[in-house]
C-alpha cells in the first residue's frame, strides 16, 4: 500500500478520486439549483434540508471541503512537480500540435475556478454560517430563494459567475474524461465515456450560467 | 542558440542529411560540427531525438527524425532545432542527451525472469489469443527514443514505461511477476525524476510508433491494483 | 597441413554437438564467479551471449559504442527468424535447414556448424517466446511462419516487419536482468580501441569513452567479439552510420585471422539512391518478394520513357512488362536467394530496362497480390459478385496488415504511394558473411578472444539465407558460445583477476594515444566523409556487386593511395578529450581503408563465382556463376602481416561428409 501514497500514479489517481467527487457534488448542487429557477418552493426545502441536516452539515460538508482541498493542493503540487521535470524550458514549444489548450492549462482554467470558489464561498457559505453558529439566527425555511435571487443583482458578480463557469467547462471538458484515464479505464467504452464527459463540460456550467443570468434580469419584484 | 545559413538543400535529402550537409561546411571551415544523435537512419532505432520547431521528430507524425524529409519544409525557412529536454535527460553536448534512465527504468523489471540458458517449453505449448499478442506486439514496438517524454508539458516517461508494463502484461509468461514488475517500473521512473502524467496525450500523437494512451490506463490499473494486493 | 584447426568433433553429423557438450570441460559455478569476461557488442549475439554468460555465473562487461544495447542495428532486422520447427507440417526439419542453408550459402561454410546452427534453431523460438517476444501468431493462438527466398518451406517466424526489433529486446531485457542482479556492467557510449594480449592471450581491451573521450583499461580473462559486419566500407549501405569493423579489425591485428573478406552481402529489395547527399540505404523487407512481382519494361524505349517520366508503371501492358526472376528461375521465381536477384537486377539495368531516373531500379508490384487477396477476402466475407474497387480495399487492406510499417517506411522517403504504384528498388550492400576466422568453439586464432553473430564468418559461406542472421546471433549467443567457452575458462580458475597496470596494458594504451594524437594531427584537407564517401566509391564500383580481376587489382592500388592520403590530409576538428563524433568518425574509416585493401585481394585469388561473390571472368553461358570447387573449395583466413597486401592466407579446406555438394540452381 505505500507505493500508493507516494508514486507519480498515486497521485494522479488521488486527483482522479477527487475530481469525480467533485463531479458529483457539481451535478447534485446544480440539480438543487435549478429548482430556485422552476420551483422557488422546492428550492428553499431542499436548500433548508441541506442546511440543517445533521448527516450534510457535519459528515458530507466536511468531506466536500476536504475533497475541494486535495483537490487542489495536489493540483499544485503535481504542477510544481511537473514543471521542475523540466529543468530548461524549450525556446520553441509546440504544445497545441499535439495537445488541446485545455489539457495543457489546467492550472490556469483551476486556479479561476478557485478564485471563484473563494467569492461563493463568501457569499453563500459564509453567511450560512454567521447566520447559524454566530448571529444564532432561527431557522426559516423560506428564505434561501430570495437570498439567492438577490445576489445576482449586481452585474459584476453576474459577469465573474458566468466567467468562472466557463472556465469550469473548459477544466470539467478534460478533467472528467481524463479521471476515467487515470483510474486505468481505457477500453470499448471510452468514447462513449468522452463524448459524455463532453456533454456534461457543456450542459452543468452553462445551465449554472443560465441560473445566474436568469436571476440577474427576473429581479424579485416585492 | 546559433544560427547557421544553409544553402544547397534538396526535398528529397532526409532531415538528418541536411545536417551532414551543415557539418561538412563546419568542417570545412575548420569550426566544430554539431554534434547529434543518430543511427540507424531508417526510424527503429530509437536513436536521433530532436526537437525541431517544437515538436519531437518534427513536424511530420509517425516517424522519427531520421525519417523527416526537407520536402516537409518549405524554401527559406528558419527550423529551430533543440535537444530534448527533461530533467531526467541531461545534455550532454549539443542536441545529443543522455536517456539512460530508460535503461534503468528497463533495469527496474522490464523482462520475464526466464533463464536464457534453461530449457523452457516448446513454443507452441502456450497458445495466445492472437488480439492479445497483437496488442502486446503493438506496445513492444516502442522505440525507446523519448519523443513521449519530449512532448510532455510536463517530461513524464508514462508512456514509454507503461509499453514496457503493457507488452508483459498482456502474455501470460509475464503475468506471474506482473505486479512486482509494474510496482519496480514506477518506482524507478519516478526517481528519475520524469513529471507526473496529466493525460494531455500529447506523447500518443508526437510518439513515431503510435503506442496508445491505453497502455498508460493499463499500466494505471495494474499498478492499482498490485498497490492494493500487494 | 593448415594452421587452422577447426576442431569439429568427431561422429556422425547429427551428434557431434551433443557429443561436444558433453566432453568439453566445465567450469564449476563457484568458479565462475572468480572470471571476467569482456563482450564489445551487445546486438543479437552480443546481447544474448552477455545475458547467458551472467547467468552462469560470469561477471560480464559489455561494451558498445551506442547510448544503449538496445539501439544495437539487429533492431533493424525486419523479415523474421528461422527455425526448423516443422509448425506448418510442409517437410521441414532440422537436415533440410542445414541443406537449405549450406547450398544457400554455394557449399562455402562449414558443415559442423551449420549442422549445429539449424539444431539449436527451434530452442531459439522456445527461449524468445518465453522471455516474451510477441511473434506472429494464428487466429488458433499458434506461431504463424512465413517463407523466405531460397527455400520451399515455411520456418520463418516474425513480428510483423519487426522482427529483429523484437529479438533484441528480448536479448536486451535478458541483459537488463543481469544488471540488475549485478552480474553485467554495461559500459554505453565506449568503443573498443584495441584488444589487449598477455602471454599470448586474449585479457583485455583499450576502450574510449565516447563522452568524455577517456581511455580506459579493462581486463577479462577472454574477450568476446561480437560488433557485427563491415558492410559500411561501402559508405553506402543499409548498416547503421556507426557500423565499423574496429574491434574485429584490432584482433585481426592482434593475430586473429580474417576469413572471406570479400563475402559480401548485396540485398536485392533495397530503396534506391536519390543523390549525392544520401547518407544511407532503406532495406524493404525480403518478405516483400513473398506477395510483390519484380519486373522491368521489356522494351528499352519504354524503360527511356518511364526514366524521362512520360510513361507510368500502370500504364504499361501486362505484356510489355519482364517478370524476369520468374522467366529465368522458374522453380523459385521471385523467391531466388539475394545474390541470385541482386545479380538479376543489375543485370537488366545494365542492359537499359533500369525504371528510375539515374536506371538503377526495377519494380517490385503488388498488384497482382491485391487483387488476388481481396478477391479471397471478398468471397471469404461473403460478398458476391464485388466490383474491383472493393476488391482492391479489400486487397489493399490485407497487404497492409501484413507490411503495413514498410509501405508507409517507403512512402515516406520516396513520397510515392505503393499501394497504387510498383516500389522501385535496387540492390544495396547488407550483410557480410565473412568476418573473423573462429573455430567450432567460435574462438578465434588468438586463445581467449570469442567472436559470435555477423562478426564472424563461420555459417553462412558465400551467401546468406533470409531470416538466418537473426538464427545465428542468437544460436551464438544464447546456445554455443557460452558453452563452449568455458572449455577454454577451464583452466582459468585459479588465474586470479588480471591486472591492467602490466606493461602490455600500457603498450596497448600508448598505441591507442599515438594513433589518436597521429589522427588529430592530419592537416586538415578533407572530411572523414569525403574519404569514406570515396573509398565506398571504389569499393561499390570494383569490388560490388560484379568483380573482375583488372578492377580489383587497381582497387588495391587506389584504396592504398587514398589511405595514405587520409592520414596525411584528414581534417578533425575539435579535440580528443571530449564528445568528437569526427574523431569517432575517423577511428572507424582509418580501419576501413585498411580492410578494403584486403577485401579487394581476397576477392582477386578467389578465381571463381560463388554465392555473393561474382567475377565476370567465371561464368556460364547464361551468365550464371561458375564455381570452381576443385581450386577454391575453402575459406581463406588471412593472417595480418603490417600492411594489407603483405597479408598471409590459409586455407581452410572444407569437407562435405554428409551433403552432395552440386551446382546451385533454382530453376
Amino acid at each position: 500500500m505505500s507505493g500508493l501514497t507516494k508514486s507519480s500514479i498515486a497521485r494522479k489517481v488521488v486527483m482522479a478520486l477527487s475530481g469525480f467527487f467533485l463531479v458529483f457534488f457539481l451535478a447534485q448542487h446544480f440539480t438543487i439549483n435549478f429548482t430556485s429557477v422552476i420551483a422557488p418552493d422546492t428550492f428553499n426545502e431542499w436548500s433548508h434540508f441541506m442546511g440543517y441536516n445533521p448527516l450534510v452539515q457535519y459528515i458530507l460538508q466536511p468531506i466536500l471541503i476536504a475533497g475541494v482541498i486535495i483537490h487542489f493542493v495536489m493540483g499544485f503540487v503535481l504542477e510544481l512537480q511537473n514543471n521542475r521535470a523540466r529543468g530548461v524550458k524549450y525556446v520553441k514549444f509546440k504544445g497545441s500540435a499535439n495537445a488541446s489548450w485545455v489539457s495543457r492549462n489546467m492550472i490556469i482554467s483551476g486556479l479561476v475556478v478557485l478564485a471563484f470558489l473563494a467569492l461563493h464561498f463568501y457569499d453563500f457559505w459564509v453567511h450560512e454560517m454567521a447566520y447559524k453558529y454566530i448571529e444564532f439566527k432561527p431557522q426559516d425555511p423560506t428564505r434561501y430563494h430570495a437570498e439567492t435571487v438577490e445576489k445576482f443583482a449586481p452585474m459584476w458578480r453576474t459577469v465573474i459567475y458566468v466567467v468562472s463557469f466557463v472556465l469550469l467547462a473548459l477544466h470539467l471538458w478534460h478533467g472528467f474524461a481524463s479521471a476515467f484515464q487515470s483510474m486505468g479505464v481505457n477500453n470499448k467504452y471510452t468514447p462513449s465515456i468522452k463524448a459524455f464527459t463532453k456533454v456534461f463540460a457543456v450542459v452543468i456550467p452553462l445551465g449554472f450560467v443560465f441560473i445566474a443570468l436568469y436571476h440577474h434580469f427576473n429581479p424579485l419584484t416585492h | 542558440m546559433v544560427d547557421y545559413d544553409l544553402n544547397g538543400v534538396e526535398e528529397d535529402m532526409s532531415f538528418l542529411e541536411m545536417l551532414d550537409v551543415l557539418n561538412e561546411e563546419l568542417v570545412a571551415k575548420g569550426e566544430e560540427p554539431v554534434e547529434f544523435d543518430h543511427d540507424c537512419r531508417e526510424g527503429i532505432c530509437g536513436t536521433c531525438s530532436l526537437m525541431i520547431n517544437g515538436q519531437p521528430h518534427g513536424p511530420d507524425s509517425r516517424i522519427t527524425v531520421c525519417q523527416l524529409h526537407m520536402r516537409s519544409f518549405n524554401d527559406g525557412d528558419s527550423i529551430v532545432i533543440e535537444p530534448f529536454r527533461a530533467k531526467a535527460f541531461p545534455v550532454i553536448k549539443d542536441l545529443i542527451v543522455d536517456r539512460t534512465a530508460f535503461d534503468r527504468i528497463q533495469q527496474a523489471g522490464g523482462y520475464i525472469s526466464v533463464n536464457t540458458s534453461g530449457r523452457p517449453v516448446d513454443a507452441n505449448a502456450i497458445p495466445i489469443e492472437k488480439d492479445m499478442a497483437d496488442k502486446s506486439f503493438n506496445a513492444a514496438t516502442c522505440i525507446g527514443c523519448g519523443a513521449c517524454v519530449a512532448a510532455c508539458k510536463n517530461a513524464s516517461a508514462m508512456l514509454f514505461t507503461s509499453a514496457k508494463v503493457s507488452q508483459f502484461a498482456l502474455l501470460p509468461q509475464g503475468q506471474v511477476e506482473a505486479a512486482e514488475r509494474v510496482q519496480n517500473m514506477v518506482r524507478q521512473m519516478d526517481l528519475e525524476g520524469f513529471g507526473n502524467c496529466t493525460n494531455t496525450g500529447a506523447c500518443e500523437v508526437e510518439c513515431p510508433k503510435g503506442i496508445s494512451l491505453e497502455n498508460i490506463a493499463r499500466m494505471n490499473r495494474e499498478y492499482l491494483s498490485a498497490s492494493v494486493k500487494g | 597441413m593448415s594452421v587452422l584447426d577447426s576442431k569439429v568433433p568427431s561422429g556422425p553429423l547429427a551428434e557431434k554437438w551433443t557429443k561436444h557438450k558433453n566432453e568439453i570441460d566445465l567450469v564449476n559455478p563457484a568458479n565462475k564467479r572468480n572470471i571476467d569476461i569482456i563482450v564489445v557488442g551487445t546486438g543479437l549475439a552480443g546481447g544474448s551471449a552477455a545475458a547467458t554468460l551472467a547467468e552462469l555465473g560470469y561477471n560480464v562487461k559489455t561494451f558498445c559504442y551506442q547510448d544503449s544495447p538496445r539501439r544495437a542495428h539487429s533492431i533493424a532486422a525486419q523479415g523474421g527468424v528461422n527455425a526448423a520447427k516443422n509448425y506448418q507440417g510442409d517437410g521441414d526439419s532440422v537436415y533440410r535447414l542445414f541443406y537449405d542453408t549450406i547450398k544457400g550459402g554455394d557449399y562455402r561454410s562449414r558443415e559442423a556448424n551449420v549442422y549445429r546452427l539449424a539444431e539449436v534453431s527451434s530452442n531459439i523460438i522456445d527461449q524468445c517466446v518465453a522471455q516474451g517476444v510477441p511473434f506472429a501468431r494464428e487466429y488458433g493462438g499458434l506461431l504463424d511462419n512465413r517463407s523466405f527466398g531460397g527455400v520451399l518451406v515455411s520456418r520463418t517466424f516474425y513480428a510483423k516487419g519487426q522482427t529483429g526489433q523484437q529479438l533484441l529486446l528480448g536479448a536486451y531485457a535478458a541483459m537488463n536482468r543481469q544488471i540488475q542482479r549485478g552480474k553485467i556492467k554495461s559500459y554505453t557510449r565506449h568503443e573498443m580501441l584495441d584488444l589487449v594480449l598477455v602471454d599470448g592471450k586474449a585479457r583485455g581491451i583499450i576502450a574510449r569513452d565516447l563522452v568524455t573521450g577517456e581511455i580506459e583499461r579493462h581486463s577479462g580473462h577472454a574477450v568476446v567479439i561480437a560488433t557485427g559486419g563491415y558492410g559500411n566500407l561501402f559508405f553506402l549501405s543499409t548498416y547503421c552510420m556507426g557500423a565499423n569493423v574496429m574491434a574485429s579489425w584490432k584482433a585481426h591485428k592482434k593475430g586473429a585471422f580474417f576469413a572471406n573478406p570479400c563475402f559480401t552481402q548485396i540485398h536485392p529489395t533495397c530503396i534506391p539512391v536519390s543523390g549525392d547527399h544520401q547518407s544511407k540505404l532503406t532495406l524493404m523487407s525480403e518478405s516483400l518478394r513473398n506477395d510483390g512481382r519484380i519486373w522491368v519494361p521489356k522494351r528499352l524505349e519504354d524503360a527511356q520513357a518511364i526514366r524521362e517520366g512520360k510513361l507510368k508503371p500502370t500504364q504499361l501492358k501486362e505484356e510489355d512488362r519482364d517478370y524476369y526472376l520468374e522467366r529465368r528461375y522458374p522453380a523459385f521465381g521471385n523467391l531466388v536467394p539475394r545474390d541470385v536477384a541482386s545479380r538479376a537486377a543489375k543485370e537488366r539495368c545494365d542492359a537499359g530496362h533500369g525504371v528510375n531516373k539515374t536506371g538503377e531500379a526495377v519494380y517490385l508490384d503488388f498488384e497482382a497480390a491485391i487483387m488476388r487477396y481481396g478477391k479471397e477476402k471478398a468471397y471469404t466475407s461473403g460478398i458476391k459478385d464485388p466490383d474491383k474497387a472493393t476488391i482492391r480495399q479489400l486487397g489493399e487492406e490485407i497487404i497492409e496488415a501484413k507490411y503495413g510499417n514498410l509501405f508507409q517506411m517507403y512512402e515516406k522517403i520516396v513520397d510515392q504511394n505503393p499501394y497504387k504504384t510498383p516500389m522501385m528498388i535496387y540492390p544495396a550492400v547488407h550483410y557480410t558473411m565473412g568476418g573473423l576466422w573462429v573455430d567450432y568453439n567460435l574462438q578465434t586464432t588468438i586463445p581467449g578472444c570469442y567472436s559470435a553473430g555477423e562478426a564472424n564468418f563461420s555459417d553462412h559461406g558465400a551467401n546468406r539465407l533470409g531470416a538466418s542472421a537473426l538464427m545465428q546471433g542468437l544460436a551464438d549467443g544464447y546456445f554455443v558460445l557460452p558453452y563452449t567457452i568455458g572449455d577454454y575458462l577451464s583452466d582459468d580458475i585459479r588465474t586470479g583477476p588480471i591486472p591492467t597496470d602490466s606493461a602490455e596494458f600500457d603498450e596497448a594504451e600508448k598505441n591507442v594515444r599515438d594513433r589518436i594524437e597521429k589522427l588529430m594531427s592530419g592537416k586538415g584537407e578533407h572530411s572523414v566523409d569525403y574519404y569514406h564517401k570515396k573509398l565506398g566509391k571504389i569499393m561499390w564500383n570494383k569490388c560490388g556487386m560484379s568483380r573482375n580481376a583488372k578492377d580489383l587489382e587497381s582497387a588495391i592500388t587506389e584504396i592504398a593511395e587514398l589511405r595514405k592520403d587520409f592520414w596525411e590530409n584528414v581534417n578533425i576538428p575539435g579535440s580528443s578529450d571530449s564528445k568528437n563524433q569526427e574523431l569517432e568518425k575517423a577511428g572507424r574509416v582509418a580501419d576501413f581503408l585498411e580492410l578494403g585493401e584486403l577485401f579487394a585481394k581476397d576477392a582477386l585469388q578467389r578465381e571463381e563465382s560463388c554465392g555473393g561473390h561474382f567475377r565476370e571472368e567465371y561464368q556460364t553461358p547464361e551468365g550464371e556463376a561458375l564455381r570452381d570447387d576443385e581450386n577454391f573449395k575453402y575459406a581463406a583466413a588471412w593472417e595480418y602481416k603490417g600492411e594489407p597486401k603483405d597479408a598471409v592466407l590459409h586455407k581452410e579446406e572444407l569437407k562435405y561428409e554428409n551433403i552432395e555438394v552440386k551446382t546451385r540452381s533454382y530453376k
